[in-house]
């Protein structure tokens, strides 16, 4: 029905089939508008939050997809300016990834904010002091980027690119985008690191506040590079996912092995500095400030060491360990378990460096107040993960996403036709031995 | 006319003093048009620009002791104005007075992040999680002098400013630029029975709450006085909100302490 807008040499499944399975998605995506109808009309009394909980989940959900959708910038990063070219073959999926985790952040604030009409003032009326005024021009901005970024992809598209004038701009805009993707990391360096700023520089809350070099806390550089560890795995992770969603290899192991290499290495030293940061943080900067380290663990019914070592080890050792050998990096089930661990230590870092430092009571005649989300609020943070959904699945249908798919999935003949198959166009002699049985 | 010199309006409250009777919070809410909810049995999202905290020395009977704590907003000063709320309000609608140390809210400016809540220590913002209702024929009993606060913005204790605008109106109709202690004072400070709270200009050697706390200004305005203590100190909040006890379990009942250090230790 829909084939002349597939991309060349690829197989998609019927318009119908495609559309019905997209249905529970659609459905969530639904139940998620209603949500953040009730929040804009009604007000954020929809949520759990309080008075002690300003932030909760949707500020983490905020910080968590901007980490995670750090794969983008740091995997153009790798294949404009460090020049690995065999990122190429992932970029666009990077890029559509964070794309889609940007777009989310910036919805989420949008219904985050107790007077959405008035979210122009952070620009209008910017405090320059404020690392939420640095997040939000570096955010906007590099979701300027990332569009740009998309576009060529979306121009690709078949049926667009017959026409001359989106060819040659699609053309022109992949010759500049070195220069994106330069601002791009330029622009997220800065925007990560100040979401880690957000918590460090609260200097009344004695979890989350850190010492640093200048106006940054350490938590603005354990921020960025984090991201530029934990981003990349959760592209691969997605990556992998759409593989055994769609039952095809999109990607080659050579490329995944790369990305992995590198995102172990960036995963290892970001480790140890946070340990490092860990260590420093329990024995001076608490102390300094009357607390000990196990008064942020204790007295409470969720907040205990678990979360630390869940964070570290099995979220950051462990996928650090798996992911820096050769080995781990191409055993599947190893691969993934790393990206999802990796994931998962992400995930908790952002929770901890949000909900856990307003958590820590730190008038000393007052209790942990404990939070559990409203149903609108866990409404609202699955509703860019359905829109998510829908992005990749359009895409992928719609879109040369995976500049490896048509090579490593060549079409065979259909059973019906007859047995000396025509020689298929688009697929060379050479890829009959990449197809996925025999890979 | 003399030239005006910068101001550092504070507060102290004397603990021992302080019977805990609320009589601040309710003076507080009426002349702020403070709103309230129909149930207010959750005090997590309940509005008390003032509010008192009930303190016990955790002993049994028969060494049970217990003290009651009222906390506005400490208008910390930080470390040169950078108190912990002002710095990170990213639309600039929280302010550090450097003529009288009060740190302001602008209402219309706030747009509902909620990073100054995450930024105060003493918990002494407030999110307005709904619209303001007031009971019926409620409304013609609000104060004009100072606006009610629509849903989606943070609010918290001004020191009554309005108080302090009209005092200079009227000191300025009267050819004056400085404020005698008494035409300056907070709706709290007036309320209280026990005459637990004590207001003025930590900058003027005359009033008495210079007097009472004897603030060092080498050392961001700690008190000399040792029965005066502020709450989290350690911080480096600079809190102009000093409080009195002749206990001293309830002094150090307002910050942190290591196992190691005995009383008076750690500042």
């Amino acid at each position: 029905m829909d084939d002349a807008l597939f991309p060349k040499g690829v197989k998609r499944c019927p318009l119908p089939e495609f559309l019905m399975k997209l249905g529970p998605v659609v459905a969530l995506l639904i139940w998620g508008v209603v949500a953040m109808l009730m929040c804009w009309i009604k007000g954020l009394n929809q949520t759990n939050m309080n008075d002690a909980y300003g932030f909760a989940a949707w500020i983490w959900a905020d910080l968590t997809v901007i980490a995670l959708g750090g794969g983008a910038f740091f995997t153009g990063f790798l294949r404009y300016l460090i020049g690995k070219e065999k990122l190429k073959n992932i970029i666009n999926f990077a890029v559509l990834i964070g794309f889609i985790c940007y777009s989310s952040a910036l919805l989420i604030l949008a219904i985050d904010i107790g007077q959405p009409l008035r979210g122009w003032f952070i620009f209008w009326h910017a405090n320059v002091h404020s690392m939420l005024t640095e997040v939000a021009f570096c955010l906007t901005c590099y979701f300027g980027v990332l569009t740009i970024e998309y576009l060529p992809l979306v121009l690709e598209n078949r049926q667009i690119d017959r026409v001359p004038f989106f060819h040659n701009l699609t053309h022109h805009m992949h010759e500049v985008m070195p220069l994106f993707a330069a601002t791009g990391a330029f622009l997220s360096f800065f925007h990560q690191g100040s979401l880690g700023g957000v918590a460090g520089v609260l200097f009344g809350r004695p979890f989350a506040f850190r010492e640093g070099l200048f106006i940054w806390p350490w938590t603005f550089f354990l921020f960025t590079w984090s991201a530029a560890a934990y981003g990349p795995c959760f592209t691969i992770m997605l990556a992998k996912i759409t593989e055994k969603v769609t039952g095809k290899r999109l990607i080659k192991d050579d490329v995944y092995d790369l990305l992995a290499k590198i995102a172990g290495w960036m995963m290892a030293t970001y480790i140890v500095a946070k340990i490092i940061d860990t260590w420093y943080w329990a024995t001076v900067t608490a102390p300094a400030r009357g607390m000990t380290f196990m008064q942020f663990y204790s007295n409470n019914p969720l907040y205990g060491i678990w979360i630390l070592i869940l964070e570290i080890v099995i979220g950051g050792v462990i996928p650090a360990a798996i992911l820096l050998t050769r080995k781990g990096r191409n055993t599947p089930f190893a691969l993934m378990t790393a990206v999802v661990l990796g994931v998962i230590g992400v995930c908790v870092n952002r929770w901890v460096m949000v909900l856990q430092t307003l958590a820590v009571p730190v008038l000393p005649f007052e209790g942990w107040p404990m939070y559990y989300p409203s149903w609108q609020e866990v409404a609202t943070t699955l509703l860019p993960v359905a829109y998510g959904i829908i992005l990749v699945a359009f895409s992928y249908r719609y879109l040369p996403v995976f500049p490896q798919e048509a090579e490593l999935n060549p079409i065979v003949s259909e059973p019906a036709a007859p047995p000396a198959p025509a020689p298929d166009t688009d697929a060379e002699p050479a890829d009959a031995e990449l197809s996925p049985a025999q890979a | 006319m003399k030239h005006e010199q910068a101001k550092k309006y504070g507060m102290v409250i004397d603990l021992d003093k302080c019977t805990g009777c609320g009589a601040c919070m309710v003076a507080c809410m009426a002349e702020n048009n403070v709103p309230f909810k129909e149930d207010e049995t959750n005090k997590l999202d309940s509005i008390t620009w003032m509010r008192v905290y009930q303190l016990t020395n955790g002993k049994p009977f028969p060494d049970t002791d217990i003290c009651y704590l009222p906390r506005p907003c400490m208008h910390c000063e930080g470390d040169h104005g950078h108190s912990p709320c002002v710095s990170v309000c990213p639309a600039t609608a929280t302010d550090y007075s450097m003529d009288t140390g009060i740190v302001s809210q602008i209402y219309t400016r706030c747009f509902g992040c909620r990073y100054c809540m995450a930024a105060c220590p003493y918990h002494a913002r407030y999110f307005n999680w709904w619209d303001p209702v007031w009971p019926n024929g409620m409304e013609k009993y609000l104060n004009p002098n100072v606006s009610p606060r629509m849903r989606g913005v943070v609010e918290k204790c001004s020191f009554c400013y309005h108080r302090y605008q009209l005092a200079k109106d009227r000191a300025f109709m009267e050819g004056r630029r400085e404020l005698e202690e008494e035409e300056y004072q907070t709706a709290c400070t007036q309320a209280c029975p026990a005459g637990a709270i004590v207001f003025g200009d930590l900058n003027n050697k005359t009033h008495r709450v210079h007097q009472i706390v004897q603030p060092d200004p080498a050392h961001a305005g700690r008190p000399k006085n040792p029965k005066a203590f502020r709450l989290l100190e350690r911080l480096g909040t600079n809190p102009k909100v000093y409080y009195l006890s002749s206990r001293e379990w309830v002094r150090r009942s307002g910050d942190h302490y290591l196992p190691h250090e005995g009383p008076g230790g750690g500042h």
